[in-house]
């Protein structure tokens, strides 16, 4: 399925969770201070594993940057 | 900073717990997140703003390691949203990125000024602060905008001196004084500042506290520009404790008249 992850168009398996969509938006490895909006709500961490996405839905992956 | 100092610049209250240091500072502009450590170490302050952006696989260092060190508390903004639904939608992002229900309100209106959208921006506080948020909002020199804020249930106002990034200070300081004297949650001037005298004046004009970011970030020196801000605000918050005394138009003397020996000169000013 394809969905817009961070803007860009993104390939990512039939039923891949929200967790999968931030492995694949670059922040998989240091979670700390991500944040993830489906749609522009957000899907609290607890729930990564559980939401599944489905095709055409934007995704957007954060986190804190310098500024302010 | 010293326990001694502590005593002496007082607490600030300001959401329901209190800080040390009276001084704020964003962490937008420095040139490297070393010059933003050194210079977030000088300037004594305990409160850093930071915005949330799409996540980039490249960007080396971490922002959040920097403030963990610093024992910082990691202030969410919602810098660079134009409507008070983007605002809402990028302060819950950030209360679940830094678990954190506080947040630096940012609406404005267009790039050019980076002035805040009055309108958008009461709308945001009024649904953040129902939903349960602290909102520290960024707002005009506005008496009644900040009137409005206040009454929505913010934590604080934070006015402008001029514009975002600008160095101008303080272009009106009737209207920060009126705001200062009406308001009953803590006043931080916020924005403007370009150097030392204008966070000196902010306090003078009886603001709870300062916040800053390009005067020290884009300094040719932004660890000694720190140390010159953290001096300012404590100078002029004790000022401002001191009571200042009136000006006025012509000179009086500080040395008595009476006693004055004769020495053969006139015996009187003319």
């Amino acid at each position: 399925m394809r969905i817009a992850l961070n803007g860009k168009a993104a390939e990512l398996p039939d039923g891949a969770s929200v967790a999968e969509a931030v492995a694949a938006a670059g922040a998989g490895e240091e979670q700390r201070g991500v944040a993830v909006a489906v749609e522009g709500e957000v899907v609290p961490r607890g729930e990564w594993d559980a939401t599944r996405l489905r095709d055409g839905q934007a995704v957007e992956v954060v986190r804190a940057i310098q500024g302010g | 900073m010293s326990e001694q100092a502590d005593t002496a610049t007082g607490g600030l209250e300001l959401g329901g717990r209190t800080w040390r240091s009276r001084l704020i500072v964003g962490s937008g502009g420095f040139r490297s997140l070393d010059d933003l450590e050194r210079a977030l170490e000088a300037s004594g302050t305990e409160i850093l703003t930071v915005a949330l952006r799409r996540v980039d696989p490249l960007a080396k260092g971490s922002l959040l390691d920097v403030a963990e060190r610093l024992g910082l508390f990691a202030l969410p903004n919602t810098a660079g949203c134009y409507t008070a639904r983007d605002a809402v939608r990028t302060a819950r992002l950030a209360r679940e990125a830094f678990e954190t229900d506080w947040v630096k309100l940012e609406v404005i209106g267009d790039d050019r000024t980076l002035f805040p959208d009055a309108v958008e921006l009461v709308e945001a506080a009024e649904t953040l602060i129902d939903d349960g948020f602290v909102v520290l909002p960024y707002t005009n020199d506005d008496p009644i905008l900040a009137r409005r804020l206040e009454e929505a249930g913010c934590a604080a106002v934070m006015p402008l001196g001029s514009p975002i990034g600008s160095g101008m200070g303080i272009r009106n300081p009737y209207n920060i004084q009126i705001i200062v004297e009406q308001a009953s949650v803590p006043v931080i001037l916020d924005a403007g500042i370009g150097t030392a005298s204008d966070a000196a004046l902010a306090m003078e004009l009886g603001c709870d506290g300062v916040l800053l970011a390009s005067s020290v970030a884009r300094a040719e020196d932004p660890a000694t520009m720190a140390v010159a801000m953290r001096k300012a605000v404590e100078a002029g918050y004790e000022a401002r404790r001191a009571g200042r005394i009136a000006r006025k138009r012509h000179a009086e003397a500080s040395t008595p008249d009476e006693g004055l020996p004769d020495l053969g000169g006139p015996s009187s000013a003319p």
